[in-house]
């Protein structure tokens, strides 16, 4: 039988190596894994790479993960927020490195990693600071820009319901990297609001397929709040 | 520019600068507002029109913001603002929702900047090279991938220096995109001529206007 729902935080956290490249889905407080990265707070695993749309708020979650000096790079399109000390102070100290990205091609880089595809060209960015050392290739009249897949060795997500093989729901805006992330990483970790039981999901209603998931962590904390 | 030079006119309100945008947009549209000023032109698209707002994060027919008794935790704007889905209204992911922008399908994107130049360059995410933390988030997919780009800004910037320029000194967003321009002052079109004023803030003069510009203006054909 599959069952890919865990007991534990530590059993949704293990292996999970110094080096590794972290996806984290989520934008503002809505659709984010905060569970989970506190999870990984807690497991110890150093020297990553973190990309996220922001660079965290305040002293919690991602900022938290920070300012433990566990982030060596991050990879996100606005690393403002409401409150963005401690990046700002990690970074005017040179201590994380930053490489800023257009906010879609941020997530067509993941949809890529997630479908095989290792590079694809964009108009994006093409005459600005963010084209600079890329290929560049004119296509149809039109010059566009290589950008390369971003995979994760782990994903964090976060879904509204999930079952025991995976299948996962998401609830609004709690979507927006959600789905992307899953698809993009090694290992994909899930807090889910809702444990459904298996065939209880509508199928067209399922936006993750199962297929995309390794680990579900039952975390029912309720509605997102604070940006 | 002379003490003189400077005639008895009022400058557009921020409202009349937002309202002068919406009367532009026309029923059937796809919207992306940036935030800022522009995010305020949904608030005077009467709703009868039915012009279909997108959010970056995956939020396509966005409604008015909610009554504080009626707000869903769930549902926020690119500004991190609590919004309402219009009935017919639909959430995507992230790369489904740039793919909105990015493949070219929505009609419009209205965006704030710091400088425009009159062959449409824009410069809006970063005030110098060395910025200590630029933040771009999505307004270079939008001011590549929108079908029109339009720019909604003051005319100069605080200390009286032109936004509208012949080169952008800032870091660009994108080259060439921009169409049209509203300002407090004016609305412009950008063209193979370069600048070309369409309307004036009510007593400003064509001269006074050129003053407070450092790209040539030029007067339709």
């Amino acid at each position: 039988m599959i069952n890919k729902i865990v007991q534990s935080m530590a059993d949704a956290m293990a292996d999970i190596k110094d080096g590794s490249t972290v996806l984290l889905a989520g934008f503002g407080a809505v659709g984010q894994p905060n569970v989970l990265i506190d999870g990984l707070i807690e497991q110890g695993a150093k020297n990553l790479t973190v990309a996220c749309n922001n660079a965290g708020t305040g002293h919690i979650g991602l900022a938290r993960l920070m300012e433990l000096g566990r982030v060596s790079k991050i990879v996100c399109s606005f690393p403002r927020s409401s409150d963005p000390v401690v990046f700002e102070t990690l970074y005017r100290a040179g201590k994380i490195e930053l490489e800023i990205v257009p906010q879609g091609t941020l997530a067509e880089r993941m949809r890529a990693a997630g479908a095989g595809v290792p590079a694809f060209f964009t108009a994006t960015g093409v005459g600005t600071k963010m084209a600079v050392g890329k290929e560049h290739r004119e296509i149809d009249g039109r010059t566009y820009i290589l950008e390369n897949a971003l995979q994760g060795d782990l994903g964090l997500v976060e879904a509204w319901e999930a079952d025991r093989w995976g299948n996962l729901t998401y609830r609004l805006a709690g979507r927006n990297f959600n789905p992307i992330v899953a698809m993009a990483s090694k290992l994909t970790v899930v807090q889910t609001q809702h444990v459904r039981e298996l065939g209880a999901l509508d199928p067209d209603h399922i936006v993750t397929p199962g297929i995309f998931v390794d680990r579900v962590l039952h975390v029912p904390y309720g509605d997102p709040s604070g940006f | 520019m002379s003490g003189s030079a400077v005639a008895d006119f009022k400058p557009f309100s921020r409202t009349q600068m937002a309202q002068r945008v919406a009367n532009d947009i026309p029923e059937g549209w796809y919207v992306n507002l940036g935030i800022g000023i522009p995010t305020a032109v949904a608030d005077h698209v009467p709703l009868d029109r039915e012009v279909i707002f997108h959010s970056e994060n995956g939020v396509l027919g966005m409604g008015p913001a909610p009554a504080k008794d009626k707000i869903e935790p769930w549902l926020i704007n690119a500004g991190k603002q609590y919004v309402t889905l219009r009935a017919g209204g639909s959430i995507c992911h992230h790369a489904d929702s740039f793919s909105m922008i990015r493949g070219g399908h929505l009609d419009l994107c209205v965006l704030g900047a710091f400088q425009v130049a009159d062959n449409g360059d824009i410069a809006n995410w970063a005030t110098s090279e060395n910025d200590t933390a630029p933040a771009v988030g999505g307004a270079m997919d939008l001011a590549a991938g929108a079908k029109r780009l339009w720019v909604l800004m003051e005319h100069t910037t605080k200390d009286g220096s032109p936004k509208l320029v012949t080169k952008c000194t800032y870091p660009l967003t994108a080259p060439r995109a921009v169409k049209r321009v509203y300002t407090n002052l004016a609305t412009i079109d950008v063209t193979e001529r370069g600048f070309v004023v369409l309307d004036m803030a009510p007593g400003l003069t064509f001269e006074n206007l050129q003053a407070q510009t450092e790209a040539k203006l030029h007067l339709p054909a």
